[in-house]
């Protein structure tokens, strides 16, 4: 019963300031929504009991990226941008883009309906005290199994932060 | 019984702890925050011989409490072209991370306040660092010059040292394997040591990060008052500004946790492991009589009745708080609250030293300059925290896979840090006087397009 309240109020939370984000014309506040809009995200990881995404999530999206969107939208002047006309010209595109995949997801439910673990039957849940520690065992998937891919991608991260910073660095 | 009462009762049978420690928190906290800025008063006061404030309560003692009413009752003002919403909502986000990051942290093996979460370090890291989009959002929405050039520097400022703490961090954390507050200084206790001493480069990395981050002086800049006049918080007044200020002692507290927690011993004695010296445990007790001692002493001389009898107030309090810390020491049943009492002392003592450090540090250093504080963050810190964690890396490896003694791997790594920063430094030396021989002096550099 409390799950569940706990789990509709974040969600409830997050869907709405998600639609705020999107319709509000003041840059300064789509990014205050999205900020609530990723905390909630970041409070149902916790229900489900994965605190290091939970907290992985506000480190990254909200004390990182979102601290280097409004970093930049402080240096945009919000008065010229205002008046701008934004994005209308795919409305009509993006209707049906999101009817197409708002239709893909209802299909994938409905097929779904009735099999465990899939759709809107959630699978049956483990004990709380039967879950390994969450952190450990994200890491022993990471440095283990999924060795190779990580080091991959740190790769590729690296390659473009460097190149981020070469493309930023003035011509002499 | 009424059927929607029932999950209520549920919820507050499982979760009472945890509510009543939130609720402490929020009534704590603000309290000893203002107590904070006294002493800090009373320490400048003290260090540039004076007397400080002395006019509210005996030694001044009740001004914050006179400092808070003043800005409860001050007027509310909020700048006709501000956005209203975010101004409103500001100080809020910068009290709320601080307040909930204190949610995270151990005073002591029975004073958890949350329960111990399997990401305890990382959370208190990630909650406090969203303070920094209160600034942010605060010095926006003021819609004024100083605010938005304080906000800017603020969030260039802690990204900066934000990265380099964090570094410094993950190497104590690879000396303790886990990221859990409790098993952070059981693992101290197990090697017997604080990690301070295994990592001094990374405590030191993390020192001067924890100050930036705080915004204190000398890296006061955000709040630079001779430039920006009071930077992000210009356009507060009142009560908002009481929440950012608030929000600031509070992340101090923070900061100071967290360096004791990990490198500092948390709540152990110094000595935990040496059996000839367990009689520090007597400290505790005999430390705060002694205080109490010498408050009697001095009551005789206070000139007004009030001063006398408060002295003895204090005294008293000191004596009974001695005698809870003092009694598990000599009757056996009770010696079981002796770890969570003594732990909770050995921790307030250690953060009030860490907090100590700060304000000293900012009665005597002179403020850096922005593109300096830019410099030494990116190019010093940074890279020094970088290798730094490659070392204790390397020392964690030769000790688990080559059997070496950690003593022997911790001091050929910290050698090997150390010597990289004298190479930096030179480096960076050499940089600069490349760019004073070549620029004109008058240019000034277009690095600091944030300096005032």
């Amino acid at each position: 019963m409390l799950d569940k309240v706990i789990f509709f109020f974040f969600a409830g939370v997050a869907i709405l300031s998600a639609a705020l984000m999107v319709t509000r014309r003041n840059a300064m506040h789509s990014a205050v929504f999205l900020i609530t809009s990723l905390l909630a995200v970041a409070g149902i990881f916790l229900q489900l009991r994965a605190e290091f995404i939970f907290i992985a999530q506000i480190i990254v999206y909200v004390g990182g990226i979102m601290v280097l969107f409004i970093f930049v939208i402080m240096l945009v002047n919000l008065d010229v941008a205002l008046h701008q006309l934004k994005f209308s010209r795919q409305k009509w595109v993006a209707l049906l883009v999101t009817l197409a995949l708002a239709a893909e997801v209802g299909v994938m439910l409905w097929s779904s309906r009735g099999v465990p673990g899939q759709g809107f039957l959630l699978p049956n849940a483990v004990p709380v005290g039967q879950l390994p520690p969450n952190t450990e065992a994200l890491a022993g998937r990471l440095f283990d199994a999924y060795l190779l891919p990580f080091e991959i991608v740190s790769v590729l991260l690296l390659v473009a932060m460097v190149g981020a910073v070469v493309m930023a660095k003035k011509r002499t | 019984m009424n059927p929607t009462l029932h999950p209520v009762l549920a919820f507050l049978q499982t979760w009472w702890v945890e509510l009543v420690c939130g609720v402490v928190i929020i009534a704590v906290v603000p309290l000893v925050a203002g107590y904070l800025t006294l002493m800090e008063r009373k320490l400048m006061a003290d260090m540039q011989a004076r007397l400080g404030p002395m006019r509210v309560g005996p030694h001044g003692l009740l001004q914050p409490i006179a400092d808070a009413v003043k800005l409860l009752i001050k007027e509310d003002i909020i700048p006709d072209n501000a956005d209203k919403m975010i101004f409103w909502l500001a100080p809020v986000t910068s009290m709320t991370a601080a307040l909930t990051a204190m949610g995270g942290i151990a005073f002591g093996p029975s004073f958890l306040v949350a329960r111990d979460i399997n990401v305890g370090l990382l959370f208190v890291l990630g909650v406090s660092s969203m303070g920094l989009l209160g600034i942010m959002l605060g010095g926006w929405a003021s819609n004024s010059h100083y605010s938005i050039m304080g906000a800017l520097r603020s969030t260039a400022q802690l990204v900066s040292y934000e990265t380099a703490g964090g570094l410094a961090l993950i190497s104590g954390l690879l000396l303790a394997g886990t990221l859990k507050i409790r098993a952070i200084v059981d693992a101290q206790s197990n090697d017997g040591v604080w990690f301070v001493f295994l990592a001094p480069v990374a405590f030191f990395i993390y020192l001067v990060a924890s100050i930036a981050e705080t915004n204190r002086a000398p890296f006061d800049l955000p709040e630079a008052e001779s430039e920006l006049v009071a930077g992000y918080m210009t356009e507060f007044s009142g009560f908002r500004w009481a929440l950012y200020f608030l929000g600031e002692y509070t992340n101090m507290i923070v900061v100071g946790a967290v360096a004791t927690t990990l490198f500092l011993g948390g709540w152990l004695r110094p000595f935990p492991n040496v059996h000839w010296m367990n009689w520090l445990d007597a400290v505790p007790a005999l430390f705060t009589a002694a205080v109490g001692v010498y408050c009697v002493l001095r009551a005789g001389k206070q000139p007004v009745r009030v001063q006398i009898w408060f002295m003895w107030g204090v005294a008293l309090t000191c004596f009974a708080v001695a005698v809870v810390l003092g009694l598990p020491l000599l009757v056996a049943q009770l010696k079981f609250m002796m770890p969570g009492l003594n732990g909770a002392f050995w921790f307030l003592l250690k953060i009030s030293a860490y907090i100590y450090l700060f304000m000293w540090l900012r009665f005597t250093l002179p403020r850096y300059r922005f593109d300096q504080l830019m410099h030494l963050g990116w190019y010093i810190l940074i890279p020094l925290a970088i290798v730094n964690v490659l070392a204790v890396g390397v020392a964690t490896i030769l000790e688990l896979e080559y059997g070496w003694n950690r003593w022997l791997a911790l001091v050929v790594t910290t050698v090997f840090t150390l010597a990289a920063a004298l190479f930096l430094l030179r480096v960076n030396d050499k940089r600069a006087a490349e760019a004073s021989s070549a620029a004109p002096p008058e240019q000034p550099s277009p690095e600091d397009s944030y300096a005032g």
